[in-house]
């Protein structure tokens, strides 16, 4: 019973799969499925920008412009990086390699909090600027339509914060895969929680993908 | 090496009455029940809660009947009759009929079905049972502080600018249980797609394995857009953003729009599990194999796939474009002839059938002829000219509940009823569930079917002061109600009685084909003592009825 016992716990496999290749297809179906929610949530908001767009296309195109294109350049530079280390980490830790991992999931996530702060010091700026229409706060607009100008800012504050807000769940996540890692964890047959991050984080990178232009480009620039 | 379990040979391995060790004595401490990973404890966790917010639900109702016996407002003031209604709808759809047969049968019958030792993320489904619970409390909070009276449609901007009600609190409780049902959904997709047992092959599975994959798809795909629409109406409450009110440039509509994109498949959640629970009890009380197989099972994805193409047919008074109302009244249709193939193949099913009428065979059979009222009914709401006239009337209060408890409960009871033994190792008692089963078909009718001519008399929904000549309808109603809760009162207590003075339930009373009557009632822990191995599809009752007439083992 006891060397049961003791097998179990070594084994990375769980009691209720009958191979390691059913596990892991099962944990990636998983998360795919996930990733459909996690898309069905954003093309709420998706729906919702698409919509006011179309009703005035000059006053997004107008207020799009105020975003600082530098910083979003930059942020998507940031995070497109950061997919590329999560990827090395993952293989890392498929094939062992437990320094490697430590290493990149820690570089993953510092270019994750870099990127949080650049949104966060964006934020900031739009405050100083008397354009965040939220809390009751001023909104300063000396163009034609403030009213849909106010509407694209409140669009922007909530699908980049959403955004945002998956980033820092990711973030979390990952601090718990480093922690386990330097024990010495989460290799081989063990990296399946690695793996699955990984395509959460690709995917939270790849809404960026789609949110950077239509925030920051389209019909302004 | 013991025998394998096979279908094929349909040969039991001599299990006793009640196995000496299973899934309820392997453990009695709070603990063991609280920290559970066992898909059948959690579905028991699932059953005590629905149960609970089944009963807060019904008592609701009973006030809203009480007061509509008489056109004056003499019971409760009017806003408290509104928070009534709304605490009816929120906690009946989000808190009962949701998760009723998935969170429940779901939970317990997908691993047995699919002959797999759990669910494929155990602990993820312990994790929906507390979301679920976490979600109740928020509302229950909501409730207990002084109500919603929004209804449970929120609409937009009343709920996200102008209601004083406990608003927020009912909103993140139901986006905390949304969680737990796409969780949910996304195990049993995960299961059935990679545990069934060696030789399970897709049309060797059992139908209520069909609909319930098809109702984790739209708890996967819809779920998510309720939450971000309750998540926009939270934050235009506390950030005071203007996406759906039109004081700040928003659209009302546009709630609107994404509301029904989940609550109409919403009612496919509720309505297609109950079709899984008929398609297995209808093959085993008339003794043959359902009319139809193949029809019934993609009609259940057809409908899951129409379920996401309708939901503009909530919107034909609202504004919203009349070449988009026709669009939607045809694409509603549509939806009729996947329910259809499924009735007519349940009716074939019967034909020159043995049919016997045990308790979960009267629900069955309810459950066809008020799923066809209901659904036909649906088609008069779908007609645009006929919408006008009865929207936002009795008729359509009528017509849902016809799915909705008509459909979706009787399902519930009825497999309720149908796994009892399996579940606890008791039986039920007989005489006592069919004049229940009787009853609540009877008090049904009796309450709902007078709506139907309420509203198209012209009584509006949500309106407790009505005029003086509608009032024997709805004595009537309420009479009725009164029947239908004292038939929901005796399965409430002779299941309970049952769990301890019940007739102990061998394997296989009802003598059903399927993997989950193969394993002694309560089941082990683990499930199956070794992996079964299935060679024949899933209904064969004709082979079984043979061996059992051989005399073999049922």
């Amino acid at each position: 019973m006891s060397d049961e016992t003791q097998a179990a716990q070594l084994s990375p496999l769980a009691h209720q799969f009958d191979d390691l290749a059913q596990q892991n297809e099962a944990d990636d179906l998983g998360m795919w499925l996930f990733l459909c929610t996690e898309l069905m949530f954003f093309g709420g908001l998706f729906l919702a920008y698409t919509i006011y767009r179309t009703r005035d296309e000059a006053t997004f195109a107008a207020a799009s412009r105020e975003l600082e294109l530098l910083w979003g350049t930059v942020n998507t530079a940031v995070l497109l990086t950061s997919s590329l280390t999560m990827a090395l980490a993952v293989h890392a830790a498929e094939t062992r390699h437990r320094q490697k991992l430590i290493v990149f999931l820690f570089v993953t996530m510092l270019l994750g909090c870099a990127f949080v702060s650049i949104k966060f010091m964006e934020y900031y700026h739009k405050y100083l600027h008397g354009l965040m229409p939220l809390l009751g706060l001023p909104f300063k607009w000396d163009g034609t339509s403030p009213g849909h100008a106010e509407m694209f800012f409140d669009l922007y504050f909530v699908m980049t914060g959403v955004h945002a807000l998956h980033m820092l769940i990711g973030l979390g996540i990952m601090l718990v895969l480093l922690v386990q890692a330097t024990r010495g964890r989460l290799l081989g047959g063990f990296s399946g929680p690695v793996r699955v991050t990984g395509l959460y984080w690709h995917f939270v990178d790849l809404v960026w993908v789609f949110l950077f232009p239509l925030l920051y480009l389209i019909g302004a620039r | 090496m013991t025998a394998l379990i096979e279908t094929g040979s349909m040969k039991m391995p001599d299990l006793g009455p009640l196995s000496k060790r299973n899934y309820l004595n392997s453990g009695y401490t709070v603990r063991s029940w609280l920290l559970t990973t066992d898909h059948k404890r959690i579905a028991l966790l699932y059953l005590m809660s629905i149960t609970f917010f089944f009963v807060l639900g019904g008592a609701a109702a009973t006030l809203v009947r009480l007061d509509l016996m008489t056109p004056q407002a003499d019971l409760v003031q009017s806003e408290t009759f509104n928070k009534l209604f709304t605490a009816h709808g929120v906690i009946m759809v989000f808190f009962f009929l949701v998760p009723s047969i998935p969170a429940v049968l779901g939970n317990f019958l997908v691993p047995l079905m699919v002959g797999a030792r759990d669910l494929a993320f155990p602990r993820l489904n312990l994790l929906s049972w507390y979301i679920y619970m976490l979600g109740g409390l928020f509302t229950l909070y909501a409730l207990l502080a002084g109500g919603v009276d929004t209804g449970w449609t929120f609409y937009a901007p009343y709920s996200s600018t102008y209601s004083n009600t406990y608003v927020m609190a009912t909103a993140v409780g139901i986006f905390i249980t949304g969680f737990s049902s796409i969780l949910t959904g996304l195990n049993f997709i995960v299961t059935i797609h990679k545990m069934r047992a060696p030789g399970l092959t897709w049309f060797r599975l059992p139908l209520f394995i069909w609909s319930i994959y098809a109702t984790s798809i739209i708890m996967v795909l819809g779920t998510p857009v309720l939450a971000i629409t309750l998540l926009l109406v939270g934050l235009e409450r506390i950030l005071g953003l203007g996406i759906f009110d039109p004081r700040l440039g928003g659209d009302p509509i546009l709630f609107q729009h994404l509301f029904w994109f989940y609550s109409h498949p919403a009612v496919y959640i509720m309505i297609l599990p109950s079709m899984g629970v008929i398609s297995e009890i209808i093959p085993c009380y008339c003794r043959k194999r359902p009319f139809g197989y193949a029809f019934i099972g993609f009609s259940s994805f057809a409908i899951a796939v129409f379920s996401f193409l309708v939901w503009g047919h909530h919107l034909f008074v609202s504004g919203q474009s009349i070449y988009a109302g026709m669009v939607f009244s045809m694409l509603s249709y549509l939806v009729a002839i996947p329910s259809a193939v499924k009735v007519f193949n349940w009716t074939a099913s019967l034909h020159k059938g043995s049919i016997s009428f045990d308790t979960p065979m009267l629900y069955a059979l309810g459950f066809v002829g008020l799923f066809t009222m209901g659904g036909l009914t649906g088609l008069f709401v779908a007609a645009l000219a006929v919408d006008v006239h009865v929207h936002d009337t009795y008729f359509i209060v009528a017509h849902f509940h016809y799915i909705m408890v008509g459909g979706a409960v009787m399902g519930y009871l009825g497999g309720i009823h149908f796994w009892w033994p399996k579940m606890t190792g008791r039986l039920y008692p007989e005489g006592w569930a069919r004049l229940s089963a009787i009853l609540i078909f009877i008090g049904f009718n009796l309450t709902f079917f007078p709506q139907y001519i309420l509203g198209y008399l012209g009584m509006p929904r949500r309106y407790h002061i009505y005029p003086p000549e509608f009032q024997v309808l709805n004595v009537m109603s309420s009479a009725g109600a009164s029947i239908l809760g004292v038939g929901y009162f005796f399965p409430l207590t002779y299941l309970v009685w049952s769990l301890y003075y019940g007739k102990r339930a061998s394997a296989n009373p009802w003598r059903a084909t399927g993997l989950e009557w193969q394993t002694p009632s309560p089941p082990p822990t683990e499930n199956f003592a070794e992996t079964p191995i299935v060679l024949d599809e899933a209904y064969d009752y004709k082979r079984m009825d043979g061996q059992l007439a051989e005399g073999g083992t049922a």
